[in-house]
């Protein structure tokens, strides 16, 4: 065994040493060109998020450069595999910044690997473009959110549910992933639908684990909770993989959508790939973009993603909407800069604006969060979301919530003079402080 | 709007004998071509108000189609059809007679969409329509649909189909259904406390979400009799919940039981540390999908036999695989519990990494063989099919292993090998090959165990990840080395945790339970079921 062991460390070290050669020559080579980072998971669980993402972004350059690249340059993907690791995230980063020398990154799913690469940024002054819909709380200066904030995605939902098209909900349960976007965002909803009179007894919050799979108790419970004579409506913000045998267990025991409808804020088309969607009928996400959209704008970016993949049935999802826009706002800012250099293009970038694929224009706001349109959808029996409600005009994206007594006075402006990510507008000073 | 249906219910039930004239198919005909001019959810719901307000049974058709997205526009003529899908075009048919009227591409139709609110004003609509129909189920469902939205129009039709009813079960939940539209009208209170008594008798969350809004609205006698009501439905649902603890419980314990019943014989019998225990789990699973994707293409008949082809090829598969890691890997580790683990792990991840490349890392569409899906009731305690005969199958695997084991040669060899290897080996058993078999039966059974997750859970690659914690918890609590240990241990586990729940919360539960664990493994190291004698010791 030892001298198995190691005749395998010498074949490693020697294609190690062959990687670094190839590396080097590639880097050489590539010395006129811009570099792109990529920092997406493409092991370990949230692969199935992040891979499509990974996919979406090289398809972008691979446009981008048959246009003719970028300031007479080609671009470069650069491609890093964080495996689901929250602190491998920030060391992935530092690796794209200081030994591939990117000029932007575009990744993270999750909040906590946000997070975890946020003192990187900040510190090696380089930009990163988070693409998914998030709890808010947060504005930094090298950090630019193309997903929703909560005002962009939860508020307008829940709205939709208390009007009555959306069926006069008055009795809520906040069905939610126990991490830090479940437990804010629904922190923030409860604040909210108290301001809106409904009283504590008809809200019932629950949390469950990551990768929840035995849903029966909580199903029942929300079956009972809905029979108080009051209409009643579930807000999930349930995550990844628990969701698919928590809509199994909602069909299974026979809870409709037209009794208790199910308004969902991580469930994109992708997540009803692996479902069955006939029992499923009628209940609701909130997202910015439905692949459903019918647009020219949405049309050509469907195809131009199957022509990319090679497979006809892979579908789009709002987060790859999000990089579209994030990466055509980037295009823009650096060629409005006449540079790559992150200090110029994030002064560039607030005000840039292009189109989403929506059928409008997305625009860069001070506080690196951009205007989107807020669609809810209902499930569909082929998989799909049928739009039944979107807002009138674009909504801005509020980073700093007006529910929670911590940040309403908070405000974000990364513009000069007053370049701060929490101005607290009573005292008149930088550096509130939020809820996280 | 009550009085537009009170009339033409009542229309409906003067009429029903009589065939509609032409001229009522005109006028529906005028109705239905509105929904082309239609702008938004609202102005469709007027639409479908008028149609229902004729009361004539055939708008039960476009109605349904409605309901179900079929209803669509052509957008050369304006005209509306029922649409079925077909292969690359939709067949359209008349929305009333349902004559088919030839086919067009999507493109050309607009669907008239339908949201929640229509759905719920559509079934309310056709509830009241299918009340005279021949079909009891049918009737049942309108009953059903009646007595969850109640309304004061609704007593008349009632009455008239409880004096046609004959069926005695239908025509109890017909007297419910009037009851709880009495309730919601203004009839003396007398009626109502009958009323009352009637859905009292009836017991169920329903009964309960009715009489708390009356409760709400009413005063006096009525309010005291609804509170009353109440509580002693209550009291009795309380009971009901025990028994849908418990059953939940046992539910999550035959999961438990079949994730680690493969890992009771590969880490129980043989020691093995085994890592990848749950890709093979996972392998189990993607043979289903396979499965069911061959299935779907070439013999779309077979579908509900899906699953009873899939189980001996995913045995198969994931315990040649098992084979192929023995003796490629772990024969060379026994004894060496450590290096065993990291290996079986690396084992797992470049399983999981291969599924992902091969099947991409999104998840598969695995679909209930109808015999799986839905539920039934046995009291007040809903009971879901996939749940009972993933119970029943657990305890069936569980049966033929324990027989495999006790009552065959190649168990006894296997047993034999656990408690003495040198001495089975002097006796001539073949040592390596038990080993490896066993292995490979351990692997195969957690394949199996595979085809029935994969009915409740999420097929990917991630898969085996959220079962192998539970399985080595079920493993070592039951007692390492003993098959009734595992049994036990996951049922308890099982009820325990759900127990627990209702009361904790699901992450709470969970802690509380491994906390239990860990003191219960302090006081007896060896599990619940220990197993005695010197080969312990070796």
């Amino acid at each position: 065994m030892r001298g198995n062991f190691a005749k395998i460390t010498k074949i490693l070290s020697a294609g190690v040493v062959a990687a670094g050669l190839l590396a080097s020559a590639s880097a050489k080579a590539a010395e006129d060109t811009i570099k792109v980072g990529i920092l997406h998971s493409l092991s370990g669980t949230m692969a199935i998020s992040e891979t499509t993402l990974k996919d979406v972004m090289l398809m972008l350059i691979d446009e981008q450069n048959a246009k003719g690249g970028l300031l007479g340059k080609k671009l470069e993907a650069v491609v890093v595999d964080p495996a689901s690791n929250w602190p491998l995230f920030a060391e992935k980063a530092r690796e794209l910044i200081s030994k591939d020398k990117v000029a932007a990154v575009f990744g993270c799913w999750t909040s906590v690997s946000r997070k975890s690469v946020l003192p990187v940024f900040s510190e090696l002054d380089n930009i990163l473009f988070y693409p998914v819909q998030y709890e808010g709380e947060e504005s930094e200066r090298n950090v630019f959110y193309t997903g929703a904030a909560p005002n962009q995605q939860a508020i307008p939902a829940v709205d939709y549910l208390m009007s009555a098209d959306g069926g006069s909900v008055k009795r809520w349960v906040l069905e939610g992933t126990d991490y830090v976007y479940p437990r804010t965002t629904n922190k923030i909803l409860e604040a909210y639908l108290k301001s809106k009179g409904v009283p504590a007894e008809d809200i019932m919050v629950n949390y469950t684990p990551f990768g929840f799979s035995d849903w029966q108790t909580e199903v029942s419970a929300i079956k009972k909770f809905g029979s108080a004579g009051k209409k009643t409506a579930v807000v999930s913000t349930v995550n990844g993989d628990a969701n698919v045998p928590f809509y199994k267990e909602l069909g299974n025991q026979g809870i409709k959508a037209e009794d208790i409808p199910v308004m969902a804020f991580s469930v994109g088309e992708e997540e009803l790939a692996g479902l069955d969607t006939k029992p499923l009928v009628g209940h609701l996400a909130a997202w910015n973009y439905f692949e459903s959209v019918n647009t020219p704008e949405n049309k050509k970016f469907i195809a131009d993603w199957h022509k990319f993949i090679k497979n006809n049935k892979r579908t789009t999802n709002d987060p790859m909407e999000a990089h579209y826009i994030g990466f055509n706002m980037w295009v823009k800012a650096v060629e409005k800069a006449g540079t790559t250099d992150p200090d110029k293009v994030i002064d560039a970038m607030v005000g840039v604006s292009v189109p989403n694929l929506t059928g409008g224009y997305s625009a860069m706001m001070p506080n690196h969060h951009i205007t989107k349109p807020v669609l809810i959808g209902e499930i569909q029996a082929n998989g799909q979301f049928q739009t039944v409600s979107k807002t009138p005009g674009l909504v801005m994206g509020d980073e700093w919530s007006d529910y929670l007594p911590d940040s309403k006075d908070l405000i974000s402006d990364w513009r000069a003079p007053l370049s701060c990510g929490n101005f607290n507008v009573k005292t008149g000073k930088c550096g509130g402080k939020g809820t996280n | 709007m009550k009085i537009f249906r009170a009339i033409g219910l009542t229309l409906l039930f003067l009429l029903t004998t009589l065939s509609s004239s032409g001229a009522a198919e005109a006028d529906l005909r005028a109705i239905i071509a509105k929904f082309a001019t239609a702008a938004d959810f609202s102005e469709t719901g007027v639409i479908v108000r008028e149609l229902t307000a004729t009361g004539d049974p055939a708008v039960e058709r476009p109605l349904a189609a409605l309901a179900e997205g079929n209803l669509y526009i052509r957008a050369a003529d304006s005209m509306v059809f029922v649409g079925k899908e077909a292969s690359d075009s939709i067949q359209l048919f008349d929305p009333l007679s349902g004559e088919a009227a030839g086919e067009a591409s999507a493109d050309d139709l607009t669907q008239i969409g339908v949201n929640n609110t229509l759905r719920r004003t559509i079934r309310d609509a056709l509830g009241t329509l299918t009340l005279g129909s021949k079909d009891p189920t049918v009737r049942i469902a309108a009953a059903d649909t009646m007595f969850k939205t109640p309304d004061a129009a609704n007593i008349e039709p009632l009455d008239a189909a409880i004096a046609s009813e004959t069926v005695a079960s239908v025509k109890a939940l017909l007297e419910q259904a009037r009851g709880a539209s009495i309730l919601v009208s203004d009839k003396p209170d007398a009626d109502k406390l009958a009323a009352i008594a009637l859905i009292g008798a009836r017991g169920d969350r329903n009964a309960v979400s009715l009489l708390t809004s009356v409760e709400a609205n009413a005063s006096g006698a009525v309010k005291e009799a609804a509170t009353a009501a109440i509580a002693s439905i209550n009291s009795t649902l309380a009971f009901w919940d025990a028994g849908q603890n418990i059953w939940y419980g046992i539910s999550l314990g035959s999961v438990l039981l079949l994730a680690a019943i493969g890992l009771a014989i590969t880490f129980g019998v043989m020691g093995v540390i085994n890592m990848a225990h749950g890709e093979m789990v996972m392998l189990g699973a993607y043979t289903t999908f396979v499965v069911q994707q061959v299935i779907r293409t070439s013999f779309p008949g077979l579908f509900d036999w899906s699953l009873v082809i899939a189980l001996p090829l995913a045995f198969l598969v994931a315990a040649l695989v098992g084979l192929a890691i023995e003796r490629g890997i772990i024969r060379f580790l026994y004894g060496r519990p450590l290096e065993t683990l990291l290996a079986t792990w690396g084992v797992s991840l470049i399983l999981q990494q291969a599924v992902r490349t091969i099947f991409g890392p999104t998840n598969q569409e695995v679909g209930n063989p109808s015999w799986m899906s839905g539920s039934f009731d046995i009291g007040q305690l809903a009971i879901t099919w996939n749940r009972l005969w993933i119970l029943v199958f657990a305890l069936l695997v569980f049966g033929v292993l324990l027989y495999v084991m006790k009552r065959t040669p190649w168990g006894l060899q296997m047993r034999a090998v656990t408690a003495n290897r040198r001495m089975a080996a002097s006796m001539g058993i073949k040592t390596p090959w038990v080993d490896a078999l066993t292995f490979a039966l351990g692997s195969g059974i957690a394949g199996i165990a595979g085809v029935a997750l994969s009915q409740i859970d999420n097929v990917s690659p991630n898969l085996g990840r959220g079962y192998i914690i539970d399985s080595f918890m079920v493993v070592v609590f039951g007692g390492v080395g003993n098959l009734w240990g595992t049994l036990v241990g996951a049922f308890s586990l099982g009820i325990v945790n759900k127990f627990l729940e209702p009361y904790a919360g699901a992450v709470l539960g969970k802690i509380v339970v491994l906390v239990l664990i860990i003191l219960f493994i302090q006081k007896r190291p060896r599990g619940m079921f220990a197993l005695k004698g010197r080969a312990v010791e070796a």
